[in-house]
């Protein structure tokens, strides 16, 4: 047995272990091969199997392009570049950062990885970091010349006047591989690639970001247009243009005016001393067709009650005011790049004429029997059809979510539009009709405008990159089926949804939110302020009798002995 | 072998690879007086005895696709400036002749290092559009980007074997960049108007041309020999000629494209040479 043994063990190794063990493979290649290849693919070139569902797509690595460096326009990244994206990953894009869940040598390691995929780490100068120095000036004064040289410079091409990524060549940006790509939206920090501080802004502009549209600008300090003083005074700007990380509450609160008329108008002055809770928004991605690539990430919301009467203000931004003839190419373009086809590099636009729409997933509006109620999906920028519900495509939408009832505890309708046993109420408004509707829904196909008449009144104005709308509604309404009735003191479940006309979403292509809560402030008593008083008072009192009853007895106990 | 061993062997092995590969030489050659760019005199490296010409016409066959309108309305200051609606470049043909082809010896040079001339060649941005085109530049030489249009441009290159470059010129203004690879050829664009296109060829010789509108084009004081010219278009893809050059001779040649070369794959670089192999695996 033993003798036989031997040779057959020999055959296993030959045949088992002529794939190189763990020892000879380079350090990094099992981290590269485990946590990497699946965006990156397997030879570095952005390649992996989840990279068709990602825009921007995931780095080549073969062309040494990296967009987040301290070296200059063109030039390869330092190895610290390179391990300070590997640890922070990149927030605008679907890169994550590594450096809680690998160890700092592992991500060394990694860094070798990745310059291997590219020969222009062997063939090129290392580059020299451009070193930044210490920021210069800050606070109202340079945020001032900022945003003017911010005009002089013509940042706004592409950034638009309030930055919200809605300049005039905002639509037609392409990166390296020629898909489309967005001027960052500013007014978003927290997604800036390479970081928000105002170190990590200058760094942008001196090293421009290789394989993005954003050059740089150092040539401009050696050609005396701007000083680098001048230059930092850009970034305070820009870096002021993002509130810090916005605090997502999961309630919303609707303060209680006691005094005055409720605002009626997005643009109330009035609306600046109300608080505002951030809802952040996702690409739907649970029921096919998913969405990757969304435009609206989140949703400012302030409310006001009266004890009577709801008014929300809702704000998002949006670099189009759907339709948009200027943006048409962009709806071609971005349909191609999510289609599950990869563009060659270097493509031109398609033209829209070109392109026949791709088969769209929409709410149909109303009951089939009804025919002045149609479908919402449109072939090109058409009015709605009289009483259309309008959602999507080609304009831009956003429907807030409630439950029909106020649930007791904490059950809740689907958060994707409701059920066909657990309808949801909705508020729905498109750019494309003036007002807004109500609604019920039984699950994203299936999304019916209440009928009679509607309690909601509604008013939306679109600047700069940013629409506000202004719902007001009864607290009670009319009963019906499906309204859900307001009122204060509760948690209300309220989700929020959205959609960018010329970002091709309509119905599912769209983005989502969780269930959050509303809560209308009740108005607060003068019991507030008596009970606890009496309840003091009476615990006093009784406490002071127990210690004068307890020192009386101890007295008597004293002067019986 | 054993350790010690394998380690003197990659020594040996390392010193020799220095020692052969070498540096880029200093021919101290002086460049020539009037070289404003390649194509032009290649000054003192070439005897102009022993050196002969390639001229040439590039023509076209058939009729050629119209040229694509260029809507300039987001950018007023531009769209002013012209008297006829502009339009694309992408195939400039006059009475049968193609202009903005990039003709250049390909193979069949001799071993001599041309010095990049110390003239920049310019590339301007006027009426939100590059002049020219097409453009003809040497390694190591200067390339002079000019703003003459005053409003924000950025230039964006886009090349396989360089390293590109994205700058901002937002006013009138000068800025000097240079290849250090031979590639053909170069894309550059701006982000900020979308329409605006020009391509850069980069040799390490002087030996390159641009047809004009007349399609005529001339490669002079090549050394005698048997060479290879290639004849790049942006729509219309490559062809390649051998000419056999004589001293103080002129041969002509014509590079004929037509319509249906139209929407051939169209080179732009030689495909990168991916990764080195990783050490011992896959």
């Amino acid at each position: 047995m033993r003798r036989r043994a031997i040779p057959l063990a020999a055959l296993a190794v030959l045949v088992v272990g002529a794939p190189v063990s763990a020892q000879e493979a380079a350090p990094g290649e099992d981290v590269y091969d485990r946590w990497c290849a699946g965006c990156h693919g397997a030879e570095g070139e952005g390649d992996g199997p989840a990279a068709g569902t990602m825009l921007p797509r995931p780095r080549d690595f073969t062309t040494a392009q990296y967009q987040v460096r301290s070296t200059p326009s063109g030039a390869l990244p330092t190895d610290a570049d390179i391990l300070h994206v590997i640890d922070e990953g990149m927030p605008g894009t679907a890169m994550p950062g590594w450096k809680d869940q690998l160890s700092e040598e592992q991500r060394q390691d990694l860094v070798d990885v990745l310059k291997g995929f590219s020969t222009f780490f062997e063939s090129e100068e290392p580059a020299e970091p451009i070193d930044a120095g210490s920021p210069t000036g800050g606070g109202e004064e340079a945020v001032a010349a900022g945003r003017e040289i911010y005009e002089k410079i013509e940042c706004w091409k592409c950034h638009g006047r309030q930055g919200r990524g809605d300049g005039t060549s905002a639509p037609t940006l392409e990166d390296e591989d020629g898909l489309p790509i967005r001027a960052a939206d500013l007014t978003e920090g927290w997604h800036f690639n390479g970081g928000s501080s105002v170190e990590a802004i200058f760094t942008r502009f001196r090293t421009g970001m290789n394989g993005t549209p954003m050059p740089s600008f150092s040539d401009l300090i050696e050609a005396e247009v701007v000083t680098e003083d001048e230059l930092w005074q850009v970034a305070h700007f820009v870096k002021s243009l993002s509130p810090e990380t916005p605090r997502v509450s999961e309630v919303v609160r609707a303060a209680l005016l006691e005094e005055g008329e409720l605002p009626t108008a997005v643009d109330d002055e009035r609306w600046s001393e109300v608080e505002r809770f951030y809802v952040p928004l996702v690409g739907q991605i649970i029921e096919e067709p998913r969405w990757f690539a969304p435009s609206v990430d989140g949703v400012w919301v302030q409310a006001l009650h009266d004890g009577e009467e709801l008014v929300v203000l809702l704000s998002w931004n949006d670099p189009s005011r759907s339709p948009d003839p200027a943006w048409d190419e962009w709806t071609a373009r971005i349909e191609a790049a999510m289609s599950g086809e990869v563009l060659p590099a270097g493509a031109a636009a398609v033209g829209v004429a070109d392109t026949a729409p791709a088969a769209v997933d929409s709410l149909p509006a109303g009951a089939p029997a009804d025919p002045a109620v149609a479908g919402a999906s449109q072939t090109g920028p058409t009015e709605p059809p009289a009483g259309g519900l309008a959602i999507g495509r080609p304009y831009d939408s956003l429907v807030v979510q409630f439950p029909t009832a106020i649930p007791g505890g904490m059950e809740r309708p689907y958060f994707l539009m409701g059920g066909a046993d657990d309808p949801v109420y909705l508020w729905v408004w498109g750019s494309g009709r003036e007002g807004a509707l109500e609604a019920a829904g039984h699950g994203f196909g299936d999304v019916r405008p209440l009928g009679g008449e509607s309690i909601l009144t509604a008013a939306a104005e679109y600047a700069d990159g940013q629409w506000r709308l202004l719902v007001r509604r009864p607290l009670s309404g009319p009963e019906a089926e499906h309204r859900l009735q307001l009122g204060p003191g509760r948690a209300i479940p309220m989700a929020i949804f959205a959609w960018d006309g010329s970002n091709g979403e309509s119905g599912k292509k769209g983005s989502i939110s969780t269930w959050y809560f509303l809560y209308l402030d009740r108005p607060s008593g003068k019991g507030v302020y008596v009970w606890p008083a009496l309840a003091t008072l009476l615990t006093a009192g009784l406490g002071l009798a127990l210690v004068a009853r307890a020192q009386r007895r101890s007295r008597e106990g004293a002067d019986v002995t | 072998m054993d350790l010690s061993m394998k380690r003197f062997v990659s020594l040996a092995v390392a010193a020799l690879i220095v020692g052969c590969g070498g540096g880029a030489d200093d021919t101290g050659g002086e460049a020539a007086d009037d070289a404003a760019g390649a194509g032009e005199t290649a000054g003192p490296v070439v005897n102009p005895d022993s050196a002969g010409t390639i001229t040439g016409v590039v023509s076209f066959e058939g009729t050629p696709p119209a040229p694509e309108p260029i809507d300039m309305a987001e950018e007023p200051t531009c769209a002013e400036k012209y008297t006829e609606p502009p339009v694309k470049e992408a195939a400039v043909v006059s009475d049968g002749n193609l202009a903005n082809v990039y003709v250049y010896v390909k193979e069949g040079l001799p071993d001599l290092d041309f010095p990049a001339p110390s003239e920049g060649v310019t590339l301007d941005q006027t009426g939100c559009h590059y002049v020219p085109h097409v453009l003809a530049i040497q390694v190591g030489q200067p390339l002079v980007i000019k703003n003459s249009d005053g409003i924000l441009h950025n230039i964006n290159t886009q090349p396989s074997q360089n390293r590109g470059f994205n700058i901002s010129q937002p006013v009138e203004m000068e800025t000097e960049r240079e290849f250090s690879t031979a590639e053909v050829m170069i894309p550059v664009k701006c982000d900020v108007h979308g329409w605006m296109e020009a391509y850069i060829g980069v040799q390490d010789h002087p030996y390159a041309a641009i047809s004009g509108t007349d399609g005529t084009f001339s490669l002079e004081n090549l050394p005698a020999g048997d060479y290879v010219i290639e004849a790049w278009h942006e729509s219309f893809g490559t062809q390649t000629q051998n000419v056999t050059v004589g001293a103080q001779e002129t041969q002509e040649i014509t590079f004929t494209f037509s319509g249906e070369m139209a929407g051939l794959p169209v080179p732009l670089g030689e495909p990168l040479v991916l990764h080195a192999d990783h050490a011992g695996v896959k």
